[in-house]
């Protein structure tokens, strides 16, 4: 593409074709997200799962999708119609303004800022808003304590959520999401080694400030019917929705950047090429593993009991070979395409992984009350994660001052915090045997 | 008058448009929401002049944080009760002899910067890094008034605590 | 400035913030209120500061459509108020008549009797279970419930053709003897059973999120307990030790040994364990009983048409929920002159009250829960 624009048109051009690209297919495949939490939820419970559209239910989203765009629309009579109206839109505006600066490969990210975390940390936090406003538009008891749990709860944990990024920061010395991806080329390490336990409080951090179970106390179904959403319904509920699934891909992918090391593939320092090529030995592993559940689609095929299952099975079969196809041709292309393809493979390939979490802890875990969710944030994590960056600024220091190897010190480090989390719970523990019952 | 003059004067109408309808509004909530444009607006002021980390620190303080908190205290109060009440008290005399200084004020202002009225977009391609810059400047040349401002917040958190705690 | 509302300011923050208390109803639609329960709860801020429940959406008349029905007719009626344990209700009612007809079942029909009810027993503690899991958050315990839930109910269906409401017994006896493969049937089910209650447990006693929503919830002390009325385990989680089964041996409960779960405290968590281990101690009268099933026949000879002499009884049982009674007054004829039942669900549903003052939105949820209602028994 180089060869044919002139730079300072491709820098105008290729950013607005990312950007229409992104908003294009995050509908899609937070449809299809939903449709594997479906399916895994499913799974550990015994059960099927959707399995009626499409073989296995494939075209469920689809379903759902049109579902929710023909149903009516429905604006309570004492609701602030305004508000109402403008609240799913900054939910869904917001997160996917994030996706501006989400590194996806090497050069498939639409603005490099060099603020660029801090960037989608105030825009993703700014989705606050349209969970606050609908909760209070709607003019129902439920929507609005919904709301209010929302705002406590977000402002709660994206303090947490944000210390425990910082001990990354520390180790990246810039915000900027592409030179944290590089800094971790250059290192030869994930950080997710150097801070584990930063990890860890981001992970509970992005799980609460997702609104995900356990923390999904701001539409938990059994208390308070769906929260701030409870009033509304068809394309103005499903735009919440996709804000929530896109806000889960943004925490995942803020995740991956910091800690897994973004577009990288494992070892990604490591180039160990294959005898007689240059092609190296990992950069064939993604095509194989697309390949190998190509042929497994391929060997379901002919098991389906209906004959357009069986077709439909063949098609996501042949979709697999040819991404296999596309991840093997880029091995011969240039280096630069070869690391945008395989980046952007990774990127998402870390991403689910992620989001696999999510969808784990929500089947398997009871949710918090609220006090408890507030006592976890503010005792428990937020402490944590000042240890955790003190102890991983001193764990930099040394390395600095006396030398060595950084992982040796931040293993210390770790350790220390690792300490004091045993300590905060304990703790815990002895304060909550005690009824509260504060006021009155 | 280039690009970014039409988008400075874009963001200025918001800022302005929206902080007035944020005072004339009787609904609070409603209120609140203008206020967030206008923050938003002023934020997007800064982002032109390339000042980067002023801008994400007036979305994630003000906007993301702050606000969140006033809407929140907001929400809470009985809206219905506030409709009715009156909004404004009896000091129309002060409020004149005000806005006739902040007026006289801003005429000395335009007057004497007539030419920076269609900025010029002058601001090299890359700046230093700004966060860099930013904390250079706190935590070196003006160590000592940051500190000073950030006792100042903790004995303010401190007391608003002790004040909260204290049950009648 | 005076409170423009003239409320009563209760503390700093209401005056400042004019917050006041809000009524939030809970119900008669509302996913956790386990069917049409309403709960009207003043609250302040999240803390319920007064709750009232509100009943009758499921009315149905059952005690008066007894005065018009036969006392046979009248026994597939009783299946229909804890629908989730029909063959409790079923035998309770049966053993009243039988008690006012002076007569009893057959030991072969008392010994199917009591297998059957002991499964009914476990299938209605995990729909609770389930149930209670899933409005404290935790979404799939419900499913590895039902799960074991099917097999009884399979049984049930084997049994009689029927899952839910069975009308599994009839005055007297049985209709139905055993259909071959019985015995097997319920022993295989008592021999998985055992290390899927361990399933749930892992799933739920030792997380800490389960034990932090349910210690100290809805805590009802012995004496509130009594006081009330309570019965069943909501009473025996507060530490009083008192079981139909054992105080006042009905069917062919006598023969079998079992243990009374009781625990101190009486709040969430200890229901939640008592009920478990209850499960346990019906599983292993199931398996005692299906043992030794004597043989004999299984209907006492009553004749067809049923007519009591006048007169009145009052029978109850252990039913999963708590004490099941039935007074009727005969007046000779072969229609009940007054049928009078004691739900366990609707007497236990008074202490709703005194478990929620005090407590948080999430807990209400929690305290529906762990009484165990089932709303066409509340409001019958």
């Amino acid at each position: 593409m180089s060869h044919l624009l002139p730079p300072s048109i491709l820098r105008l051009v290729l950013p607005v074709f990312y950007a229409v690209v992104i908003v294009a297919v995050l509908p899609l495949l937070a449809g299809y997200i939903v449709l594997v939490e479906r399916k895994v939820m499913a799974d550990m419970q015994a059960r099927l799962g959707p399995m009626r559209v499409g073989p296995h239910g494939l075209l469920q989203p689809i379903a759902d999708a049109v579902k929710l765009l023909l149903k009516e629309d429905i604006i309570p009579d004492k609701a602030d119609r305004l508000l109402f109206w403008l609240a799913p839109l900054v939910s869904v505006t917001m997160a996917l303004l994030a996706y501006a600066a989400l590194p996806i490969g090497p050069a498939f990210q639409i603005a490099d800022l060099n603020i660029g975390l801090l960037f989608i940390l105030a825009v993703s936090s700014l989705g606050i808003y349209g969970i606050v406003l609908g909760g209070w538009a709607s003019n129902s008891h439920y929507s609005l304590l919904g709301a209010l749990r929302s705002a406590a709860q977000l402002v709660s944990y994206e303090t947490a959520a944000g210390l425990g990024l910082i001990s990354a920061l520390l180790l990246a010395g810039s915000l900027s999401m592409k030179d944290i991806v590089i800094a971790q080329y250059d290192q030869g390490i994930w950080f997710i080694f150097y801070v584990p336990i930063g990890f860890f409080i981001y992970m509970v951090g992005s799980i609460a400030e997702t609104n995900r179970a356990p923390f999904d106390l701001p539409e938990a179904e059994s208390e308070l019917v769906a929260g701030y959403m409870t009033e509304y319904s068809g394309f103005r509920w499903s735009l919440y929705f996709l804000a929530e699934y896109a806000n889960m891909i943004i925490v995942a992918g803020i995740a991956t950047t910091l800690f897994l090391g973004g577009w990288l593939r494992p070892f990604a320092s490591s180039h160990t090429a294959l005898p007689g090529t240059s092609i190296e030995l990992l950069d064939a592993l993604p095509s194989l593993l697309v390949l190998g559940v190509a042929l497994y689609c391929f060997y379901l095929a002919p098991k389906q009991p209906v004959k357009i299952q069986k077709m439909v099975m063949a098609m996501a079969g042949g979709l697999c070979l040819i991404i296999a196809g596309v991840l093997a041709g880029a091995l011969f292309a240039s280096p630069a395409v070869l690391q945008g393809i395989h980046g952007a493979f990774w990127f998402l390939a870390k991403v689910f992984t992620y989001i696999y979490f999510f969808l784990w802890f929500r089947f398997t875990f009871p949710r918090y009350r609220f006090d408890q969710l507030m006592r976890l944030g503010w005792r428990f994590l937020i402490p944590l994660a000042l240890v955790n960056l003190i102890a991983t600024a001193t764990a930099l220091l040394a390395t600095r001052e006396w030398g060595g190897s950084l992982l040796l010190y931040t293993l210390l480090a770790d350790a220390v915090t690792l300490a004091v989390a045993i300590f905060l719970a304990k703790n815990d523990e002895v304060d909550s045997a005690v009824p509260v019952m504060d006021g009155e | 008058m280039g690009l970014n003059s039409i988008l400075f004067y874009f963001f200025a109408a918001l800022a302005v448009g929206s902080a007035i309808l944020m005072v004339t509004r009787r609904n609070v909530v409603h209120g609140a929401v203008y206020l967030i444009t206008t923050l938003l607006a002023t934020a997007g002021v800064f982002l032109l002049r390339q000042a980067e980390f002023l801008f994400i620190t007036q979305v994630i303080l003000y906007v993301g944080g702050i606000m969140v908190l006033f809407v929140f205290v907001i929400m809470l109060v009985n809206l219905d009760v506030s409709l009715l009440q009156y909004q404004f008290n009896r000091q129309r005399f002060v409020a004149g002899v005000l806005a006739l200084a902040l007026a006289a004020q801003l005429f000395i202002v335009i007057k004497m910067g007539k030419t920076s009225l269609f900025p010029q977009a002058r601001v090299p391609e890359v700046l230093p890094k700004n966060t860099e810059a930013v904390a250079d400047a706190l935590f070196g040349r003006f160590m000592l008034p940051f500190e000073i401002a950030s006792i100042l917040l903790l004995v303010a958190m401190i007391g608003a605590v002790v004040m909260a705690k204290r049950r009648v | 400035m005076s409170d423009p509302r003239g409320t009563e300011p209760s503390n700093v923050s209401s005056t400042v913030l004019g917050a006041d208390e809000i009524i939030l109803n809970m119900g008669p639609q509302h996913p956790s209120t386990h069917g049409v329960l309403r709960v009207k709860l003043k609250l302040d801020g999240e803390r319920v500061v007064d709750s009232e429940c509100i009943i009758g959406y499921l009315h149905r008349g059952v005690e008066k459509i007894a005065e018009h029905r036969s006392y046979q007719q009248f026994a597939p009626y009783v299946d229909r108020m804890d629908y989730v344990a029909a063959v409790s209700n079923g035998l309770g009612y049966c053993e009243a008549v039988e008690k006012l007809l002076g007569t009893e079942a057959p030991i072969r029909a008392r010994v199917v009797r009591t297998i059957l009810t002991e499964l009914q027993r476990i299938a209605s503690h995990l729909l609770w279970l389930g149930t209670h899991a899933l409005d404290i958050g935790a979404l799939t315990p419900v499913f590895y419930c039902f799960r074991e839930r099917e097999e009884i109910l399979k049984i049930f269906e084997k049994y009689c053709g029927a899952r839910l409401t069975t009308h599994a017994f009839r005055i007297g006896g049985l209709q139905y003897e055993t259909y071959d493969g019985f015995e097997q049937d319920v022993k295989r089910f008592c021999e998985d059973f055992d290390h899927k209650i361990d399933e749930y447990e892992t799933l739920l006693t030792e997380n800490r999120i389960w034990v932090g929503r349910t210690k100290g919830v809805g805590i009802l002390s012995a004496a509130d307990a009594i006081a009330l009325g309570v019965t069943g385990p909501v009473l025996r989680a507060s530490g009083v030790k008192w079981d139909l089964r054992k105080a006042m041996p009905y069917a062919a409960y006598d023969q079998y040994k079992f243990e009374i779960p009781i625990r101190e405290t009486g709040d969430t968590f200890d229901r939640y364990v008592v009920r478990m281990e209850e499960m346990r101690q019906s599983r292993l009268i199931c398996l005692q009983a299906a043992e030794s099933i004597p043989a004999g026949p299984i209907m006492a000879r009553i004749g067809k048409v049923l007519k009591p002499p006048p007169g009145e009884v009052y029978h109850s049982i252990e039913a999963p929920k708590g004490e099941l009674g039935y007074y009727i007054v005969s007046d000779g004829t072969t229609q009940p002159y007054r049928v009078r039942v004691r739900p366990p669900s609707f007497i236990n549903l008074q202490a709703f009250d005194k478990m929620a003052r005090g407590s948080l939105v999430a807990d209400v949820v929690a305290i529906i829960g762990t009484i165990d209602i089932v709303l066409g028994e509340v409001d019958r």
